[in-house]
């Protein structure tokens, strides 16, 4: 019997490091394009302002990319050490992505990260920027192929599940990296960290404001951060409205948890707050028509028809039909070399219910609704707080140029104190993501309940307090060097 | 003709030389364990912290793609030892997260522990990196306590598929003399390649005699690890599989795979020249600085040779010796034929990525290292 204390600590371990990769990888991502940006400056204008600018950022970015590394490199290999069953039940498909993001995108960073920082001296201002975009091309390329994994995840495509294997094998690469949940969750994701980028670097600058030092620095900064930071926001927001359509297409339950939408129908109405909703909003997001059909958390339990007259099972026939199709497996892996016949008769019932074939660990139809509450409320903190971030980024943008910027004491603390912001913005981002798809570790193919390792729950908990320690500590070391490095400042002379 | 047989055998080169460049990159590591032996004042450790430290995460890379390879080409492996040797895989990635920030924090104001914690964190994944990969290799030969059952995917209760068959997931291997040596041996071989890399890629006389007497003891250590696993590896009962796939004993198993594959063992001979060749030279000429450009091909062939040993030939290259039926071959543990096939379409980018890193590698290190390039430019 496998431990429901082993599933949630498996869950947890690989929850909580997940969040700490995501805290140090968004900045990654976004300052890669601030700084390629400014050295490009550089080298196309001669002015040594800007290489010092881009050098300062540089500097912050190699303080955060190694504890990135650090928390990514558990991460793979957690898919191993607590979710062996994933690794062998999906590893056909999942591992391939794996590898190439190795081969293509980690090679890169490592080879072209040691250019940038070590180059100056060694290969021409050409060959630098070069290297120092490759840099940030490497982050971004890696982060294709992890989302394309982690979409895949989501929506399961390009696959067919092989009984004599036991285990979804690949029949379709293309389906597999242009799965639209992947196309759409690469540039969410990416240009959330433009934004982070965006705005950590226009709060630090304003703290600098704020000093009263590094004037020249602080609003060019802020001016290069802040057109990242807005066209990062709205493809946040144009890939966040495909990502709405495809979750309310492959992930209903999840989009009912992420409204609390209890029990749906057409003109479902969107939930600002509980108790305060406006009519037809979330049939426009889900559907982009305002009369769409959005189910609830209900419907999709008691089952429903949809508008065009599709009948969809409710959680009891799906768990029922799950059940059929573990059993048949099991007659067929009994069967396969004694009696054939029989074998082809349950590879039959296999085959016409194998779609529902992850509902057959589920015990009861409540195990398939998400945690409603985490997921609703981290989906409006996210929304919410990028609305606030685009507004902020376009305030100071317009007023780097227009007003004085400097003598804005308001402002300047508005956005030092919206860095904690953009990362809970981030974080609360993936738990809609992540627990909006609980239980499941492969959306309707496996809960995570059949994913895990067989290994003691005891071990799973001495582990997680280790690498909670460990990251903790390398939070608050990589906080205090940021903090010092800052507080240096880039050493700009200003005149 | 590429059937599905071929593209197993072609994965396993790719892990085998995967493996090689791991190995080859754990001069790395080797050298960090030198950071206080070779190192005896500020000044030199200094220089062996940014010498290795600009080909760090090439190591750290290599570490996660030979994963990854291994993921997406031979899942049960990655699902079975991974998850089983719960204990071995922990302690290596922990060792190596320390190392992945200490580069970076070492000399930062406000690191908190301070330089030294640092550096001690860079000197134990030094020696511990090569010492557990080392010992987690030597299962690949003795075998690990496991079992495997496909079909519990169908028992609803308890549906996971591979489990070890004791609680000491994975740390039982160090009770095998074997898979000690084997262990240690790759640290040896670390230590004297990051010896023979540090006295090529930094110009200062004085830290490239200190470092000859450590590449003087670890080799020497080296070569009377390599008899002992020699002798070991060529007198053991090796896991063979039949055509049926059926596992079984053979005596000097891999004794016969060297002599039916002429081809690794010739792999492995000119690989062990050209080490023991890189070393030689360098101690005893002191002009000659080259000596690393001799052992990496020489350890890349020889790690190959060794991999190769361990999987090709119709033998099981991740053995269980609690079930032997449950043994993984390259056959039972593969991926799917279209996966590999996609994948094998894929490593064509291979020599690219190793082209332009050769290229950079060149251009980044035409001059060796100096304490004056340290004081005028960019450090850690």
């Amino acid at each position: 019997m496998v431990e429901s204390a082993l599933v949630n600590w498996s869950r947890l371990q690989f929850a909580m490091t997940a969040g700490y990769h995501w805290l140090f990888v968004p900045l990654t991502l976004g300052l890669a394009v601030i700084m390629a940006i400014m050295e490009t400056i550089y080298v196309a204008t001669g002015d040594e302002f800007w290489k010092k600018t881009s050098k300062f950022w540089m500097k912050i970015f190699g303080i955060n990319f190694a504890v990135g590394i650090a928390t990514g490199i558990i991460l793979e290999f957690e898919f191993g050490t607590n979710f062996s069953n994933y690794s062998w039940f999906v590893g056909d498909i999942f591992g391939a992505p794996l590898a190439i993001e190795g081969i293509l995108a980690f090679f890169m960073e490592a080879t072209f990260f040691a250019v940038m920082f070590f180059g100056w001296e060694k290969v021409s201002k050409r060959t630098h920027l070069v290297a120092t975009w490759m840099t940030g091309i490497g982050a971004a390329i890696s982060a294709i192929w992890i989302l394309v994994a982690n979409s895949w995840m989501q929506h399961p495509v390009g696959m067919e599940f092989n009984p004599d294997t036991v285990r979804h094998e690949m029949v379709d690469f293309w389906a597999l990296v242009l799965n639209p949940v992947a196309i759409s969750k690469f540039f969410h994701s990416v240009f959330s960290g433009w934004m982070t980028g965006a705005i950590f670097a226009i709060g630090v600058s304003c703290w600098y404001l704020l000093k009263k030092r590094e004037e020249r620095f602080a609003l060019a900064s802020i001016r290069v951060s802040a057109i990242v930071g807005i066209v990062g926001t709205f493809a946040v927001m144009f890939s966040g409205d495909s990502s709405a359509v495809h979750v309310a297409e492959y992930q209903p339950m999840k989009l009912a948890a992420a409204e609390g939408l209890e029990n749906g129908g057409e003109r479902a109405p969107f939930s600002i707050v509980p108790g305060v909703e406006v009519p037809g909003v979330l049939s426009v997001l889900a559907t982009h028509d305002i009369n769409g059909y959005v189910p609830g958390i209900n419907n999709l339990l008691d089952g429903y028809t949809t508008p065009s007259g599709e009948v969809m099972p409710s959680a009891e026939e799906k768990i029922e039909r799950g059940k059929r199709a573990i059993e048949a497996f099991g007659e067929y892996r009994a069967l396969s070399d004694s009696d054939p016949a029989a074998a082809a008769e349950a590879r039959a019932v296999l085959d016409d219910n194998i779609d529902y074939f992850g509902y057959g660990y589920i015990d009861s139809r409540e195990e398939l609704v998400p945690p409603v509450g985490l997921v609703y409320w981290a989906f409006r903190v996210m929304v919410g707080l990028g609305g606030a971030l685009l507004l902020l980024m376009g305030v100071m943008l317009w007023v780097s140029y227009k007003k004085h910027l400097a003598s804005m004491t308001w402002l300047q603390w508005a956005a030092l104190l919206s860095i904690p912001l953009v990362y809970i913005a981030g974080q609360a981002g993936w738990i809609v993501a992540e627990v909006g798809r609980q239980p499941w570790v492969i959306e309707g193919l496996l809960p995570v309940k059949a994913a895990v390792s067989s290994v003691s729950v005891a071990a799973v908990q001495t582990t997680f307090f280790i690498f909670v320690a460990i990251f903790t500590l390398f939070l608050a070391i990589e906080l205090r060097i940021l903090m010092k490095a800052i507080k240096k400042g880039p050493e700009i002379d200003n005149n | 003709m590429i059937d599905y047989i071929f593209l197993q055998q072609y994965w396993w080169l790719l892990i085998a030389l995967l493996g090689g460049l791991l190995v080859f990159l754990l001069f790395v590591q080797g050298g960090n364990a030198l950071i206080f032996f070779a190192g005896k004042d500020e000044a030199e450790r200094e220089l062996i912290i940014n010498s290795t430290g600009r080909k760090w995460e090439l190591t750290f890379t290599t570490l996660v793609t030979f994963g990854g390879a291994f993921f997406a080409s031979f899942p049960l492996f990655y699902s079975t030892s991974f998850g089983g040797a719960y204990w071995v895989w922990i302690l290596i990635l922990i060792t190596f997260v320390f190392q992945a920030v200490s580069y970076e924090f070492q000399g930062k104001a406000g690191n908190l522990l301070g330089k030294n914690a640092f550096r001690t964190f860079l000197t134990l994944n030094g020696c511990l990196a090569p010492l557990l990969i080392g010992t987690a290799v030597g299962t690949f030969f003795t075998g690990s306590q496991f079992m495997v059952n496909k079909s519990a995917v169908g028992n609803i209760a308890a549906p996971t598929i591979s489990s070890w068959a004791n609680n000491w997931h994975g740390l039982e291997a160090v009770a095998e003399p074997f898979n000690v040596g084997f262990g240690l041996m790759v640290l040896c071989l670390a230590i004297s390649l990051g010896a023979l890399y540090m006295i090529n890629n930094i110009n200062n006389d004085k830290l490239a005699t200190q470092l000859r007497r450590s590449l003087l003891i670890s080799f020497v250590c080296f070569v009377l690890l390599l008899v002992f696993i020699l002798v070991k590896l060529l007198t053991m009962d090796g896991f063979a599989v039949d055509a049926e796939g059926v596992v079984f004993m053979e005596k000097y198993k891999y004794l016969h795979n060297f002599l039916q594959m002429p081809a690794v063992l010739a792999m492995f001979l000119v690989g062990a020249v050209l080490l023991v060749a890189g070393v030689v030279l360098t101690l005893v000429k002191q002009s000659f600085k080259r000596g690393i450009w001799l052992a990496a091909p020489g350890t890349v062939l020889a790690v190959m040779a060794l991999f190769m040993v361990a999987g090709y030939n119709n033998t099981a290259y991740y053995p269980s010796t609690y079930d032997l039926q449950a043994s993984l071959t390259l056959t039972n543990s593969c991926s799917s034929e279209f996966t590999l096939r996609t994948m094998a379409v894929v490593s064509l980018i291979i020599p690219f990525v190793v082209a332009y890193i050769a290229y950079f590698w060149h251009k980044m290190d035409k001059k060796s290292l100096t304490t004056e390039e340290l004081n005028n430019s960019e450090k850690y």
